[in-house]
């Protein structure tokens, strides 16, 4: 399985990160040079094992949290960290296409 | 065209759960709080937190899906869906994937000829909610609230069951009606409590095949989804009667113009990169525990609305607008039991109740006249110390007034006066009143009887006892 | 506390001298600022802090001093100075985790392990250098530059965690914190001729700790002795309600299980050290395995039963860190948008391009290169050939482990890495730098604990020798390497 840059291309679509189309060539390479050394997984016979998720050292089901516990408090406020704030909203560029009033998430 | 073809809908409902705090962190669910006052490390997403799974979250989804006939895993994995968008600060939402909370359970509905309908749930899954974006407050810019990131979702995932709109509406509220009886969530659709994304195909009858579906979004009422049906399965039969293929899509309904358009995150490729959330463990739930909140279940619709037919004897179509809302259900069984009338409690449910709660805009639960006040007047009918319109006037009062039946009555004179003396005189101020009507009674015309009665209720301001009132006015007239 | 006895005093030492009056914390604070400036710890030198505040630590170490003629009780690190790798949540200095993406960033609260050390008395002086996000294996991808090794300034001190590292060998601080994923701590300290220690995945809270890969991150630390080390994790180790993968195991004194030459003649009996011969390999440098022997020959006579075993998955690990770790990274710094904080880098193409412009402006090209691999691996058609896959081959690995340790060994030993400090720039291709870390990765993969101790120097150059134990093994762990340390006494360094 080899990545082509067109693979490159839509994965950093996908994670955000702009690709300059000068330093494709090297990244596509460094990549199957990379990918290469991991071809050797598919031959592991691993039919006696479940995948772990997460480390195999945590065991046991995930601890649950009381309701009433209360946050973990801000000891600066929003206001200090955030690049841009307006009355209290986080203030981003708008999406580039978007012209309708309140949209959800997909 | 579209009687060639049937329907086929699936639905996603999200909704929230009643909380206090959120999914992963210890902040405030409210709604309404100033822009992002509800946040902390965890839901910012600021680098370094961790999530911590609510308790009370797992308990509120157990209950539903156990309500709805689930199978509820033992086992349950959360899982990264990774995608980006400013309201959803972590880069990913976690949900549940492969390993959901609950599968397999089923909705009972009442088709449009009145035969029940079995709706199945594929799937029952916990997951967080996204925060706000709001794009028409500042121009050119998007403002975001994260107040809501991270707020207890359950997603409810149906079978593709229903064939019409009108099933899909029966489904929606069936589904509200249930979860509003577990107390669960707050099921509106207005502050975005309960939200909808229906899946819709169109195939010719007989075919046993579906056909390609869109997904339809952004409807904010269950009549809005079943606009939206409609809408899109006139769109996709006249695009099959053409011989064209329908085009796997997402649409957001505009409820407006009354149409359905092609999402424009087009941009936004689907691949959601799941994978198991490392920072939780799986959620493992002790079969005992599991079995203890079905002990403990409420009463749910339908088991109610028998019991309202078989023992209270009520009609069903009664018992319909009874059940509707559990609370009205529980003022009602308050009353009743208050009262000791089962007839007149239904009656004054269903009328001066339900009026007088839709005239002041809130809801049953924070109504001010309680079951047991409103008992208390409806002992006094019984007992003959007020009259029914009278009643109603002191109803009226102790809405606005917070005070009780007997107070009312007595501050306002409206016990009903039974004295000869004063009944005497409203009579005969009537028959001064009325002398061509007296006259006609007075000489046999038995059926003026009423009529002057009438006269002297509305002079007497609903006080006075008609019984006694007839009865004196009969011993008047010459016999005839 | 004089000024030239500092660098070499060990935490528990500082901590007892101002328990007991005979230091102040003031002066320790100072001698440690001292100190950094003596060796050029700045960007012109080892280039090992990013971030400190004298005036800040000197307050603090004030408050402390107030505090303990009060009366109050000293902690266990009263006064000790222990700088902090640059990707733990600290209250008052940075946490850029050595990126871009993060310049300025001050959090607004403080990880768990960091608030415990506090509490037992630790002053926070310093924030140190780090590979960007923790990836990469020798401190030179970091955006404030190369750190230097303290034994020779042209070579690395090994990473990600090589500002600690370096901060510790060259007598800054006596105990640093520095974060593991796939051998982070263990192969500096290995470069750097200095005690390494990661424990059982669980063991210490990761809450405040940036994430790289969840299922791989440990909370680790810098010592110069075992003794250190040992007491670090006691300081913090233990359940936290706000990491939900922390464990509920209770913490036992580690140090207390140590037994010495002084009183027993064979202080390793009854404990058996097996030697996977995977460690092993044909290719090994000569003089690292020497050192090996020489370690070996030394558990003999301190007792202990040595046994070759075999753990028959080994050479699987770097294919399925590689694939696991970018994996759960895509996904970890997706967060890093510049939407919330942290840089923010203005594009005309709108939010889409506000994103891209800051991730490809704010992240260096290893951090990017993982992002690409680890969204590639986990996309849409390959989760299962890649991602599940290596997660169901690291339970091999990690089985391999559990058979061995199950089959009455009590311990492993092993090269912490299969070569010494390398010069800055010798290695450019990425998966020959991730073969750094071809020892220590299987530790991260089964959540064991692991520890890297001086063993010798090769031509000059430290080597650190590996001890791995069971899940929660840690105090037989300690105890092997304690009495190794004392066994190999001077020679460790020569
Ligand atoms: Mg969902
Ligand atoms: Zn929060």
């Amino acid at each position: 399985m080899a990545v082509t840059h067109d693979d490159v291309r839509h994965v950093a679509e996908l994670a955000r990160v702009g690709i300059d189309e000068t330093k494709l060539d090297e990244l596509v390479r460094e990549l199957n040079g990379i990918l290469v050394h991991m071809e050797v997984l598919s031959k592991v016979d691993v039919s006696s094992v479940e995948p772990t998720a997460g480390s195999p050292a945590a065991t046991g089901g995930t601890p649950l949290r009381s309701d009433s516990s209360g946050p973990i408090p801000l000891l600066a406020p929003l206001e200090s960290f955030a690049p841009s704030v307006r009355d209290g909203f986080i203030i981003v560029p708008r999406l580039a296409t978007h012209d309708d009033a309140v949209d959800r998430a997909p | 065209m579209s009687e060639a073809y049937e329907m086929v809908v699936g639905l996603e409902v999200h909704v929230q759960l009643k909380t206090r705090s959120k999914a992963f962190c210890g902040c405030s669910t409210d709604f309404g709080a100033p822009p992002n006052v509800n946040t902390c490390p965890v839901c910012l997403a600021l680098p370094g937190s961790l999530p911590v799974l609510n308790e009370q979250a797992v308990e509120l989804a157990t209950r539903a899906a156990v309500a709805l006939g689930c199978t509820v895993n033992r086992r349950s994995v959360f899982a990264r869906k990774n995608y980006f968008y400013p309201d959803l600060p972590k880069g990913f939402q976690i949900s549940q994937y492969d390993e959901p909370l609950a599968t397999g359970g089923a909705l009972t509905i009442a088709s449009a000829d009145g035969t029940a309908r079995k709706i199945g749930i594929t799937r029952l899954h916990l997951e967080e909610d996204a925060g706000k974006s709001i794009h028409d407050r500042y121009s050119g810019v998007t403002a975001i609230d994260l107040n809501r990131s991270g707020v207890p979702l359950i997603e409810i995932v149906s079978e593709p069951d229903m064939r019409s709109s009108s099933e899909a509406g029966g489904y929606l509220r069936a589904l509200r009606q249930t979860l509003q009886y577990l107390d669960v969530s707050d099921v509106s659709m207005e502050e975005g409590s309960l939200r909808v994304d229906a899946n819709v195909s169109a195939r010719r009858r007989g075919e046993k095949k579906l056909g390609t579906k869109t997904e339809v979004k952004n409807m904010n009422s269950f009549s809005g989804v079943e606009r939206a049906l409609d809408y899109e399965f006139a769109r996709q039969c006249a695009i099959l009667d053409r011989g064209e293929r329908v085009t796997q899509e997402t649409l957001l309904w505009d409820a407006a113009r009354g149409e359905a358009r092609v999402s424009r995150s087009k941009e936004e490729s689907h691949d959601y990169r799941y994978f198991p959330e490392p920072d939780l463990r799986p959620l493992i739930l002790d079969q005992a525990w599991i079995n203890g909140v079905k002990a403990k279940l409420p009463e749910l619709p339908e088991a109610r609305k028998k019991r309202f037919v078989d023992d209270l004897k009520l009609a069903p179509d009664e018992v319909e607008k009874l059940t509707a809302h559990p609370d009205l259900a529980d003022y009602f069984e308050a009353l009743a039991s208050a009262s000791g009338d089962v007839r007149s409690s239904a009656n004054w449910v269903m009328g001066e109740l339900l009026a007088a709660v839709n005239a002041r805009g809130g809801t049953i639960a924070h109504f001010p006249v309680r079951p047991h006040d409103l008992g208390l007047l409806l002992k006094m009918i019984q007992d003959g110390v007020v009259s029914h319109a009278a009643a109603k006037r002191i109803f009226a009062l102790m809405a606005e007034s917070g005070k009780t039946a007997a107070q009312v009555a007595h501050d306002e004179g409206l016990l009903k006066v039974g004295d000869d003396p004063a009944l005497t005189g409203w009579i005969d101020e009537v028959i001064a009143e009325h002398p061509d009507e007296a006259k006609r009674y007075l000489a046999g015309e038995k059926k003026l009887q009423g009529v002057l009665v009438g006269f002297v209720m509305r002079k007497s301001g609903g006080r006075a006892d008609p019984k006694r009132v007839n009865q004196l006015l009969a011993s008047r007239a010459s016999p005839s | 506390m004089t000024g030239s006895d500092y660098p070499t005093l060990t935490a528990s030492t500082i901590a007892a001298r101002v328990k007991d009056g005979d230091s102040s914390p003031v002066d320790v604070v100072r001698a440690s600022f001292g100190r950094a400036r003596a060796v050029g710890a700045g960007p012109d030198g080892l280039n090992a802090i990013l971030w400190s505040d004298e005036d800040e630590s000197v307050r603090e170490a004030e408050r402390l001093r107030g505090q303990l003629e009060q009366g109050s009780k000293a902690g266990r690190f009263a006064g000790v100075p222990i700088a902090v790798k640059d990707n733990y949540a600290t209250l008052g200095l940075p946490t850029t985790c050595g990126s871009r993406i993060l310049a300025g960033y001050i959090s607004p609260f403080e990880a768990t392990c960091v608030t415990r050390l506090r509490e037992d008395g630790a002053i926070i002086v310093a924030k140190t250098n780090m590979d960007e996000f923790a990836m990469g294996s020798s401190t030179e991808n970091s955006a404030y530059g190369p750190t230097r090794n303290p034994i020779d300034i042209r070579r690395v001190p090994g990473g990600s965690s090589g500002g600690s590292a370096a901060a510790v060998a060259a007598g800054i601080v006596p105990i640093a914190l520095g974060s593991e994923t796939g051998g982070s701590v263990r192969q500096p300290a290995s470069f750097c001729g200095i005690v390494g220690v990661k424990p059982t995945y669980g063991r210490i809270s990761r809450y405040g700790l940036v994430a790289f890969a969840s299922s791989l991150d440990h909370v680790s630390a810098f010592a110069r002795n075992v003794d250190d080390s040992a007491l670090a994790l006691e300081v913090m180790a233990g359940a936290d309600q706000r990491d939900s993968t922390s464990a509920d195991v209770p913490v036992p004194s580690y140090r207390s299980q140590f037994v010495s030459r002084a009183t027993a003649v064979r202080p390793l009996e009854g404990v058996t050290v097996g030697v996977p011969r995977e460690y092993f390999p044909e290719s090994l440098d000569q003089g690292i395995r020497t050192l090996c022997d020489r370690s070996i020959e030394h558990f003999r006579a301190l007792g202990a039963k040595v046994r070759d075993v075999s753990l028959p998955h080994t050479d699987l690990a770097i294919p399925a860190y590689y694939i696991i770790a970018p994996a759960e990274a895509s996904s970890n710094l997706a967060r890093y948008e510049g939407v919330r904080y942290g840089a923010r880098v203005d594009s005309v193409d709108g939010l889409r391009g506000m994103y891209e412009a800051t991730r490809s402006l704010g992240f260096g090209p290893e951090v990017t290169r993982r992002i690409i691999l680890g969204t590639y691996v986990l996309s849409a058609g390959y989760y299962d050939a890649y991602y599940r896959r290596a997660q169901a081959v690291r339970s091999l690995i990690a089985r391999d482990f559990a058979q061995v340790f199950a089959d009455g060994v009590d311990v492993l030993f092993t090269p912490t890495a299969p070569s010494t400090a390398f010069p800055i720039g010798a290695i450019t291709d990425p998966y020959e730098m991730y073969l750094s870390d071809i020892f220590t990765v299987t530790a991260n993969l089964a959540g064991i604990p692991a520890m890297s101790i001086p063993i010798g120097r090769d031509a000059g150059l430290p080597v650190g020798g590996q001890i791995l134990a069971k899940h929660f093994g840690e105090s037989v762990m300690f105890r092997a390497a304690y009495a190794l340390e004392e066994s190999l006494g001077e020679d460790a360094h020569r």
